[in-house]
Formats: structure tokens, sequence, C-alpha cells
């Protein structure tokens, strides 16, 4: 070695410093790429749906689509409201008042995003146990207040933004 | 420990033939191939068993090939998709034989590979010193399987839609992150345009990546030498014979009747291993009432149903494979091959029994006693791997190791 090295913890940082600085350097260059894997704005911007009630009768469900995913709008009887308000908390899995999931004053109008809390299947309004929904894929039931009961899924299903417009129109989103 | 004993039965073609040594002598390309494929001994007691490796390269193959004319006519738009296949089927110049090549070549693919890494199994191939050969396997595995599921989405039928749906939901069960987790994935708050674009790109991804790891495995087999049914290794030349051309023309023996199962399902069955509800177009608004997957992952979708927790399901799920991993250190026992091994054959046949059985469990509906039985066979699969394969050598009495491949042959063929 003609030149050997005069400081070698001197060298060792330098090189330490490039490498963090290069490391750091490519991790931000990877970012951009990873975000635009999200979301686009078109997608992102929140649409919103309005929807004509009034022609729900009693004890039917409509379906609309809001941002891609189905939307029920379920207009309960007496009982199952009634069957709604009766559960004991503590038994529930994701344990929620009927009255936090509805309108005040509007019970009678159950609105959901009607995608299972499980793997995304739409479960199957009216059916299973609990008279409210059934997921045909893994089995999970929900009540009449959409809530978890009974299989794998861990969640009610949730609820959308909404807000009554009039007694028989309703904005989704 | 790495095979020593090389074969000197063929001369290099850089011996034979002038431009091949002028090429080697600046790409050594060459020389790389012969040492990687033929140069190492190959045990002459190998059995058919050994053809599936081989048999599943030209598998993909032939999906890389009819996915690439494939490609140059489908479109991956959720308005235009599904009929863009049907476009290939009715229209295209026998683009109804390329896409059922597809279609069922994926299942040619995975018949070969679960054939391979049964044979794995059972012969101990995953033991020292081949445990990076058996972990770069399980990585192809993997691979796969990524790139069949995205290769099903692809037709956007009622199946492509809901299998995407269920499975990308999978990742929803990661705590606090899972959520965005999955709205990256899908590049929307559903499974639509973004997502079928992206799994169209990926698909396509996928197969070379594979490549390059069967390169990788191919390395790491010409330095640890294929394993045999004996499990003992080559010690002397007497042991192994050339791969050329004893193996070259098994290979293609293998690939000829592989090829006869393959066509006999292309022209006369070419639906039979999906499921119709894929020819109705993908629609968000409704669920199929059953929802199942393609035959090869129906083993795994049985582990997740029998989970009553979501994130245990698919913890278990995932970790039915990544169990693999840890399989060359699961494993105790210092007899390689089931060949020896009394006790480990019944547990073996057993555990090959109990997967089957979970891959009918995952067709049938979650219900009623079905769930118990995939809870039982779920504990089985865990069972075999994480107490059986520890403790076995504890009670089992193997029978004698031959001194030499060379003296069981002899044994055998005499």
């Amino acid at each position: 070695m003609t030149n050997p090295v005069k400081n070698e913890s001197r060298r060792k940082l330098l090189t330490t410093t490039a490498y963090a600085t290069a490391g750091v350097g490519a991790a931000c260059a990877i970012l951009p790429f990873i975000d635009s894997m999200n979301p686009s704005s078109d997608v992102q911007a929140l649409a919103s749906v309005e929807v004509e009630i009034s022609n729900i009768k009693v004890g039917e469900e409509k379906k609309v689509m809001w941002r891609g995913k189905p939307v029920s709008i379920r207009r309960r009887n007496a009982e199952e409201i009634q069957a709604a308000k009766d559960v004991n908390l503590a038994e529930l899995r994701d344990p929620q008042e009927d009255s936090a999931r509805v309108k005040p004053g509007k019970e009678e109008w159950l609105v959901t995003i009607e995608i299972c809390t499980h793997l995304g299947c739409i479960p199957i309004a009216g059916e299973g146990e609990y008279k409210g929904w059934f997921c045909p894929c893994h089995g999970s039931q929900y009540d009449t207040s959409a809530r978890i009961r009974k299989g794998p899924a861990p969640k009610n299903l949730e609820i959308p933004p909404y807000e009554f417009l009039s007694d028989t129109k309703i904005k989704i989103g | 420990m790495s095979n020593h004993i090389q074969n000197d039965f063929e001369k290099s073609l850089t011996e034979k033939s002038k431009v091949a040594k002028w090429i080697n002598d600046r790409l050594p390309i060459i020389s790389t191939l012969e040492n990687t494929l033929f140069k190492h001994a190959y045990p002459k007691n190998l059995s058919y068993w050994w053809n599936f490796g081989s048999i599943a390269g030209i598998a993909l193959v032939v999906q890389i090939l009819s996915g690439l004319f494939l490609s140059m006519h489908y479109v991956a738009n959720t308005e235009l998709a599904f009929n863009s296949v049907e476009h290939i089927m009715r229209d295209v110049r026998y683009g109804w034989l390329i896409r059922y090549i597809h279609a069922v070549g994926a299942s040619m693919f995975f018949v070969a590979l679960y054939a391979h890494i049964t044979r794995s199994l059972y012969y101990g191939s995953y033991k020292a010193p081949r445990e990076i050969l058996w972990w770069i396997g399980i990585i192809i595995f993997l691979l796969s399987m990524a790139t069949a599921f995205m290769g099903y989405v692809l037709p956007w039928g009622q199946m492509s839609f809901w299998g995407a749906t269920v499975i990308t939901n999978l990742f929803s069960a990661i705590p606090v992150v899972g959520n965005s987790i999955v709205t990256w994935l899908w590049g929307g708050y559903s499974v639509d345009n973004p997502t079928l674009n992206r799994f169209f790109s990926l698909h396509f991804l996928l197969p070379f990546l594979m490549i390059g790891m069967i390169l990788l495995h191919l390395v790491a087999l010409s330095t640890s030498g294929s394993n045999n049914p004996t499990g003992v290794e080559i010690k002397t030349k007497k042991d192994s014979i050339p791969f050329h051309p004893y193996f070259t023309i098994k290979d293609m023996l293998g690939f000829v009747v592989f090829f006869l199962v393959f066509g006999y399902f292309l022209f006369f069955y070419p639906n039979s291993l999906g499921h119709p509800d894929n020819y109705i177009p993908a629609n968000p608004m409704v669920t199929p009432a059953h929802i199942v997957p393609e035959w090869y992952f129906l083993p795994f979708y049985a582990i997740l149903r029998a989970v009553p927790d979501k994130l245990g399901g698919v913890l278990m799920m995932f970790g039915a494979i990544a169990l693999l991993f840890a399989l060359p250190f699961l494993d105790r026992s210092k007899v390689k091959s089931g060949a020896y091994r009394p006790l480990f054959q019944k547990v073996f046949a057993l555990f090959i029994v109990n997967f089957f059985f979970l891959g009918w469990l995952g067709k049938a509906p979650a219900e009623g006693w079905y769930i118990w039985a995939s809870r039982f066979s779920t504990f089985y699969y865990y069972a075999y791997f994480l107490i059986i394969l520890p403790n076995l050598p504890k009670f089992e009495k193997t029978l004698p190791l031959p001194e030499s491949i060379d003296e069981d042959y002899k044994s055998k063929h005499t």
C-alpha cells in the first residue's frame, strides 16, 4: 500500500454516512410509487347519493351503490325494532345500543353498508337466526340492528355518513 | 457437505465445438449451464417421484407462453375484461385453445407442484444440506399461489370478483393498519378497476420472478445434489449416473405422460376444474350463495374457515404455509427417507389423507359437522408438524439403512 489509511475511524464514519444518506434517499424515492397505489383523487372525491325512500314498504329493504359499495336502507317493522332494543349489551361482540345506530326519531330506518365485516361478502337481508342478515360465505349472523351476533365477523355492519333531507329523502355521503 | 462427486462421462460442449469455446471464453454461459445442470452426479436410483420438478418447470413454460398470447387480446378494464375473454373464446383464432391451455395449465402446474412437494415431504428432501433448496421451493410455491389467485381475477366473473374481495379482505384482519392496507391494495374503497389493472400487471410480472427463483433452486440443487429414495447421499461414483442421457430421456417420458393427462382435460373437460359461476359477469351487488376458491387453495381455505375468529383464521391459514419454513428443524429424525421409518409412514399417510379431506371440506358449506371436521383436520395438520415430527424419533425404531445407493440398487435389481 502506497497510501496507508491515516484515520480508519474517520473513513468508516464517512462511508457509513454515505450509505445512510443513500438509504434514506432510496426510501424517499420509493414512497411516491407506494402512494400511487392508494385511491386516486377521482375515486377519493366523496361522492354522495340522494335516495328517495317513500317507496320502501315496512319490512322491505332497498339497495343503493355508494363509493362502489352496496348500502342497504331497511325499513324495520315494530317487532324488529323491539327485538333490536331488547338485546342485553353484555351479550354483544361489538356492543352498541340500537339508538346509536339510527337517527333519533327515525328508528324505522336502518342504513348500513351491506358488507360483511369478516371478509367483505354481501350478507342476505332478513335471514339467519336473528332475522337481520346472514352471510353465505362464512356464516356470520347479524341482528335487526345489523350488529354481529354469531360467526367469524368481528364487528357490526358499518353505518355510512347520511342525513335526512326530508321525511322521504336521504343523502348518503 | 456439497456434492464433490462429478461425472466425467460427458465432454463439455466447449471441448467439442470451437464456436462454443469462442463464446464461452467471452461469456461463460455454456460452462455455467453445464455446471449447474449436468456436471454434478445424479443418484442412479431416482424413482418417478423425481419427475415432477421438471414437469412443473415445463408447465410454467406453457403458462408463460399461453399467457403471453392471451395478453395480446385481453383488456384489463372492468367494463371490458369479461367481454374480452369471451372475444378470445369466440372470435380470436384458436383463442379457445390458448385460453383453455392457460386455465387447465394452471391446474396441471399445481398438480405437478403438489406431487413435487409430497415427494420432498416423504423422502426428507428438506433436511440438511438442502434447507435453502427447500426454502426457495416454498417461496416458489407462494409466488405460484399469488400468481394463480391474481390470474383468476382477470376474467372478471362472479368468482373472480368475490374471490378477490374475500382474499384481499384477509389483510383487514391485521390490527390497526389492516383497513388502510386493504384500501391501498384495492386502490379504492372496493375491488374495482384499479384493482383489476394492478392484478394484471402483477400477474404478468410474478412468473418471471418465479423463473429467477427456479434458477436459484437449480443452483442450490447442483450444490447439494439430488436426494434419492434411500436418503443416503452419493458416496462413490458407483452410486451415480450422469444427467444426460439417463435423466434427459426419463424427463421426456414424464413430459409425454404429463401432456397426455393435460390433453385429456384440455380437449374433453376444459371446464371441469373451474367454477361455472365465473361465466357470470362480476356483480358487486350480489355475492354468490357459495364462494369457493380454485381447487388448489381449498385445503388452506378450509383452515381459514375452521377458526371462528377473523384474525385467528387468517393467521392459521398463512401459518399453515409459514410452518413449512421451519420443517427442517421440526423433523428431528436422523434418518432422511420415509422408506426406513415405519411409524413416520403411518403419520405421513394420515397427513396426506387429512390434506385431501381438508380440500374436500373447503368445498363444503361452512355449517354443521363440517366445521368440527375442519377443526379436527386443521389440528392434525398442525400437530403433524409441531408435535408428531419433533417427537417421533423418541419412539421410532428405524429400519437399517443401506451402506450405499449402489448396495441398495444391487439388492433390488439383481
